[in-house]
């Protein structure tokens, strides 16, 4: 969808010259999230701006959809392609309904279809329409002046979005908020999108790719988790950070490492059943459920091994569940949290649904090496 | 909240009875002094005078306004931004000449008359609004800019869309301050035959006469504050909301 050709940007400054971007050269897929990432001088704002030539590339091409955007006039590429700054821009002179409609306006939209559009737009960013619409944006707040400024960009449904820093500005826990509405929202519209960002945990967050600039050069191009599990070198691996494997556990959902049909006992089997279906599945401890599958409580091997009885005697509460969708940060940590090694995985209605547990995560995340060192 | 602004109205309100009173003392002493029975001697001469006053005011000004907005425009293309500085020099020398000296030198080329005059406070008025149509179009923050550069909008639509509504305050300033010195300015007109209140006011100097010249002098300042009153509640009502710091 976009492609860039050798792109290239040499700026001449009094100093001598400077390569901000030197022969790159990526593709992102439709309906990717390529995140632009690097410190700061690196070449990636460069990068992004000769997009839609906001800053004009010395040499190299950039392609739209297969197209040379050289064959399109500045002003007509720019219209279809929705632009998102760190500083937001907002115009103050106009309410927020007319800051949606620039674009739409210029491309000759008639005053209702813009209407609509804006108060559409609104909703989509959470935003009271009723509230908001005709308010300037002096009015807003840091977090839904960016909300306003996404929603401009996406006014005329460009296919293709630019966003430098979006959210950079903003205080770390409205981020968190208006990435996770961001991504929810880039669900269902499946735009293309070139985004820059300093910040690996909002790169390995939002990004279905990542590329790594420094001084001008693409240094890596490749999805979130062979970024943070195989650096391409030791400059990405300092950038990435030490932590990296643990910067993984985000990209894994809980669902994708569990035990997915774990033997379980029911609230009336005895406590010499259950010691059985241990010893055969090699489990050191089992969740008792409910007549309806519930998860109500856990059996030890200890207690199995030394008392009589039926489970529902002797089984003890559970200290933290976690769902199939939570990252497996979010599993750590209730691991860590509880001191256990284990954690049962139940859906929203408190259902059993699987088993996770250290060694399973671990198992995991150490896949990839393995699979590196067999290649190698 | 809500007792703040009360304060704020009563003091508001405070300051009104306060005016009036003022209003009323002033009043008084003139009548006391009789001035008021002076103006009324020339009543018909302050009428005409003032309208002559107004005339020479607008046109100046007015003809400042038409020249110094796109002259300023001009300025921060970035075209001609590197010699900004230097032209605002050349206009500078408009306000750092006295006017008299102005009037001077118009009279010699132009000869007597309203024409000279007129040229002279246009002179006097230009570089103000010049100026800030310039400061106010520079102070037009980069990035709201580069976002209508990157939606698309063409020079045209950035400069009037974008540009002009966001500067529109500090020129209105400079309209302000232009049309304010404008008016203190035009009495001078008299002394190459430019009419206006000077009439009044040189004459009653000439004279030795108080009352005269008071009959041109009151009017005048009258005058200034009218038209300094009348633009600030134009740009209070013309600036839109978002970027007016009054409202």
């Amino acid at each position: 969808m976009i492609r860039l050709d050798n792109l290239t940007k040499i700026f001449e400054t009094k100093e001598g010259t400077t390569v901000a971007a030197d022969h790159v050269n990526m593709e992102v897929q439709e309906g990717e999230i390529c995140i632009l990432l690097g410190p700061s001088g690196c070449g990636k704002t460069t990068s992004l701006k000769m997009v839609n030539r906001i800053v004009p590339p010395t040499s190299g091409r950039v392609f739209l959809g297969g197209k040379d955007t050289t064959d399109y006039d500045t002003i007509t590429l720019r219209r279809q392609i929705g632009y998102v700054i760190q500083q937001i821009g907002l115009f103050p002179n106009m309410t927020i309904e007319d800051n949606i409609g620039v674009v739409p306006r210029m491309l000759g939209w008639d005053r209702q279809r813009t209407a609509k559009r804006a108060l559409e737009l609104l909703e989509m960013v959470a935003l009271d329409p009723a509230i908001f619409l005709k308010r300037y944006p002096k009015e807003l707040s840091g977090g839904q002046q960016q909300r306003v400024g996404v929603a401009r960009a996406l006014a005329a449904d460009p296919p293709v979005l630019l966003m430098d820093e979006p959210f950079g500005a903003i205080d770390p826990i409205n981020r968190e908020i208006i990435q996770d509405e961001f991504l929810k929202m880039q669900k269902q519209l499946g735009k293309t999108i070139l985004f820059v960002s300093h910040d690996i945990d909002e790169a390995v967050k939002m990004g279905d790719k990542i590329a790594i600039f420094r001084a001008g050069k693409l240094e890596q191009f490749d999805t979130p988790d062979n970024v943070l599990a195989h650096p391409a070198n030791s400059f990405i691996a300092d950038f990435v950070g030490g932590d990296r494997t643990l910067k993984r556990l985000r990209l894994l959902t809980v669902g994708e490492v569990m035990d997915a049909e774990p033997p379980r006992v029911k609230a009336d089997d005895s406590l010499s059943s259950a010691l059985q279906l241990m010893n055969d599945t090699d489990y050191d401890n089992l969740i008792v459920v409910g007549p309806r599958g519930r998860a109500q409580g856990v059996v030890y091997r200890s207690v199995a091994e030394g008392r009589q009885g039926l489970c529902n005697d002797h089984h003890s509460g559970l200290k933290a569940t976690v769902r199939e969708s939570d990252d497996l940060r979010t599993a750590v940590s209730q691991m860590f949290a509880h001191d256990l090694t284990w954690l049962p995985v139940v859906d929203d209605e408190g259902f059993y649904k699987g088993y996770i547990t250290q060694r399973g995560i671990t198992h995991t995340l150490g896949r990839t090496y393995r699979d590196a060192e067999q290649g190698a | 909240m809500a007792r703040a602004s009360l304060r704020f109205s009563s003091l508001r309100l405070g300051g009104r009875y306060l005016t009036a009173a003022a209003l009323l003392l002033v009043g008084i002493w003139l009548q006391r002094a009789g001035i008021v029975d002076d103006l009324m001697t020339y009543w018909g001469d302050i009428v005409y005078l003032t309208g002559q006053h107004i005339e020479l005011t607008l046109i100046s000004g007015g003809l400042a306004i038409l020249a110094g907005i796109p002259i300023g425009i001009l300025f921060s293309r970035p075209a001609l931004r590197r010699w900004a500085d230097g032209l605002m020099q050349t206009l500078n020398i408009g306000t750092t000449i006295p006017t008299l000296a102005v009037l001077a030198l118009s009279m010699s080329f132009l000869g007597i008359g309203s024409t000279p005059a007129i040229f002279a406070l246009w002179v006097a008025s230009l570089l103000y609004i010049v100026r800030n149509t310039y400061s106010g179009l520079m102070a037009v923050p980069d990035h709201l800019i580069e976002a209508a550069n990157g939606m698309g909008m063409t020079p045209g639509q950035i400069l009037f869309r974008v540009e002009l509504p966001n500067a529109l305050f500090v020129m209105f300033a400079g309209v302000r301050t232009a049309l304010a010195i404008n008016v203190g300015t035009v009495p001078l007109a008299f002394l190459i035959g430019g009419g206006g209140l000077g009439e009044l006011i040189f004459t009653g100097i000439d004279l030795n006469d108080n009352g005269m010249m008071l009959a041109g002098a009151i009017p005048t300042a009258a005058l200034a504050v009218a038209v300094d009153a009348l633009i600030g509640y134009a740009a209070y009502f013309l600036i839109p909301r978002g970027v007016n710091p009054l409202r």
